[in-house]
């Protein structure tokens, strides 16, 4: 025996009345409401009104026969699933295959038997019931969609309150995102450093959604916060690991690549850690890879961390191309992967490096015929800082500046090895309003003196070295082998800023180094010859300070900024 | 599809997990399950990446949780009989600092 359906309401439309109301009552004997129309057009009228759950239809009646019928009925339903019996004494298969044709969802021949009729109502409202659980879950699920895409919107409008407080808008810099990359996990972040410099990170956070967002805004706010104030790439890496470390479980990392341009010295320094091999794509047609050497960001605690950068001598013109692992592992049909040597086959290819972006979608597109929404790129071209926007002055705040102190600093060995103390001279600086107009050159001009009084001085590194590629490496390896094994030697730094007039001043710094010293006449003779190819910083020195002066053979250099009463 | 099994050395010393087929996501649980059911083995795990076709940075991130699970730095894991591709994906992040592969 089959279990009764709970009671709804069905609709039988027959022009043949005795047969309607034989029907009718075994319908109710099973237990459900019953609506009677004598022919098409009443059966679609009552179904307006009435909205009865399940639809008997005789196939012929006078007005509107049953086909039509059906078909109105089902218009007006919707997507709401309201089943048609067809009632027929037809049994030719063409007449059948007509019924379900019209919209019918099955029909039942006549003389009527009760128990297929009663297996037939049992069986089509399941099927409505199934449709409009179908449609409540589609529209919930529309609802939640809609919310969660909501709530992304808002969450990318803070995220790029943040993120675009950077300088991903200069001109030197073109990068493609797709708009939601930050929900796949894809960070791209810019910023001038306090003398100019580009810092640009392009990160990929492991997994997607909000857990891969929500890493991304600490990660941005230390990057920002630290190169504003002047740290290096290695201790903002070390801030980023550490942070991320602690916040993000442990199955959540952060693929990052880190590039530092400094326009100024003509270097790029760079560190990957996890990320597909970026690239240094020089003006001469050369191609560097710029390979991931280190673990990904938030796995090693900071004790085990230790980032060792790489550095890259650079022209005007040349280029810094990153990428994240959308662009490599686009698959085809077949499940191949671009890869590595398409990729690179694109970048030989290419003739104009503006178009690059295009020509590796193009490339993409040829190969799938599918582009992915995680698929980011970024280059950077060296270009003169002169070119650039001018890096945002902190604003007068009408606080108290110090105006009448000097003070004096000795660095040794054990620090010299580890900590820079560049940040912590400017910010003291900072302190001084009629300086913060300069503090850009004054960055630049410490961060020469300084890295010249370690290198040359304490490390005993000849900047000849730097005349070709391989010795720029050699150069750069021989600074790190040395300042790890590095025992003894000193930078001393003094500070002394005085008032002039009403509201004038002036700033002497002084850097003293350890080490042997230099012949200044000559190698300055050399500098403005333009035949040296380390003189880039002292020349760089002179042009943005006053009166600057070596004394101690070398050993000590001084320089001085002043500023006007307007200043 | 993908399949982990778990199977533990012959003295219960050692815990030997393959992974056939795709490393990603999908594998989360019974990779979990594969390292956290049976006791834990005294000289460390084993990974069989023999069959694995593919890994994925979820799978990365799942070695991490099971090197989490193992002791953390002083974790023995080693990686074993990785296909070429999937050394690459390893190469790439550098986890050859982390694992012995």
């Amino acid at each position: 025996m089959l279990g009764h359906s709970p009671s709804i309401s069905v609709l039988i439309a027959d022009d043949n009345m005795t047969d309607r109301m034989l029907l009718s009552s075994i319908v109710r004997r099973q237990g459900h409401h019953v609506l009677q129309a004598g022919n098409g057009e009443e059966a679609v009228k009552v179904f307006e009104q009435m909205r009865p759950h399940i639809v008997l239809l005789d196939v012929m009646m006078p007005v509107m026969d049953g086909f039509e019928a059906a078909r109105r009925i089902k218009a007006l339903a919707g997507e709401a699933l309201v089943p048609v019996i067809f009632l027929t004494s037809m049994s030719e298969d063409e007449a059948l295959v007509r019924c379900l044709e019209a919209g019918g969802d099955d029909f039942l021949p006549k003389p009527y038997n009760q128990i297929i009729l009663a297996a037939k109502i049992h069986a089509m409202e399941r099927m409505r019931r199934l449709q409009a659980t179908v449609l409540k879950q589609r529209d919930e699920l529309a609802r939640h969609h809609g919310h969660l895409l909501n709530e992304q919107r808002v969450a990318k409008a803070v995220f790029d309150q943040v993120a675009h407080s950077g300088c991903l808008g200069a001109h030197n810099i073109r990068y493609l995102q797709s708009p939601y990359a930050l929900f796949n996990g894809d960070l791209l972040l810019a910023t001038s450093a306090p003398g100019g410099d580009l810092h640009i990170l392009l990160g990929d956070f492991t997994g997607h959604g909000l857990p891969a967002a929500v890493g991304a805004m600490p990660l941005a706010d230390v990057f920002y916060g630290m190169t504003a104030k002047g740290y290096g790439l290695a201790e903002t890496l070390r801030e980023m690991n550490a942070k991320l470390k602690r916040i993000l479980p442990p199955d959540m990392f952060c693929c990052a690549a880190l590039i530092s341009v400094s326009v100024n010295r003509r270097v790029v320094e760079v560190w990957n850690g996890g990320m597909p091999d970026g690239y240094l794509l020089r003006q001469s047609g050369e191609r560097l890879p710029i390979p991931s050497r280190a673990l990904p960001l938030g796995i090693l605690s900071p004790e085990r961390f230790e980032p060792t950068t790489q550095f890259y001598s650079v022209e005007e013109g040349d280029r810094i191309f990153l990428l994240s692992d959308g662009v490599i592992e686009t698959t085809n049909h077949d499940e191949t992967l671009f890869g590595v040597e398409r990729l690179e086959a694109v970048l030989d290819r290419n003739q104009d490096r503006d178009r690059l972006f295009e020509d590796i979608r193009e490339a993409l597109q040829g190969f799938h015929g599918e582009s992915r929404d995680d698929v980011s790129m970024v280059q950077v071209k060296v270009v003169d800082t002169a070119s650039l926007p001018p890096v945002a002055l902190a604003l007068d705040r009408g606080q108290p500046t110090p105006t009448d102190w000097s003070v004096n600093f000795e660095f040794r060995a054990q620090t010299l090895k580890r900590y820079n103390p560049l940040p912590f001279l400017l910010q003291l600086l900072q302190e001084v309003q009629g300086l913060k107009a300069q503090s850009g050159d004054l960055y630049t001009v410490l961060t020469e003196l300084y890295s010249n009084a370690l290198e040359h001085g304490v490390l005993a590194l000849d900047s000849s070295l730097k005349r070709d590629a391989a010795g720029f490496a050699q150069y750069y390896q021989w600074r790190e082998e040395r300042l790890r094994q590095l025992e003894e030697g000193y930078v001393k730094v003094g500070l002394t800023v005085q008032p002039e007039g009403r509201s004038g001043g002036r700033l002497v710094i002084t850097v003293e180094d350890s080490g042997a010293g230099f012949d200044v006449a000559s190698t300055l003779a050399r500098v403005n010859e333009g035949v040296a190819y380390s003189g880039r910083g002292m020349k760089l020195v002179k042009a943005l300070s006053h009166g600057v002066s070596w004394s101690d053979d070398g050993r000590s250099a001084r320089v001085e900024f002043a500023w006007g009463a307007e200043a | 599809m993908s399949a982990v099994t778990a199977s533990p050395s012959e003295d219960g010393r050692k815990l030997t997990i393959h992974i056939d087929g795709r490393f990603d996501f999908a594998c989360h649980q019974a990779f979990r399950d594969a390292y956290e059911k049976p006791p834990r083995p005294k000289d460390g795990f084993v990974i069989d990446l023999g069959k694995t076709t593919y890994l994925d940075s979820s799978a990365l991130g799942m070695l991490l949780l099971l090197r989490d699970y193992a002791g953390g730095d002083n974790a023995k894991i080693r990686l074993e009989n990785a296909s070429s591709d999937v050394r690459k994906i390893l190469a790439i992040s550098n986890f050859t600092q982390l694992f012995d592969i």
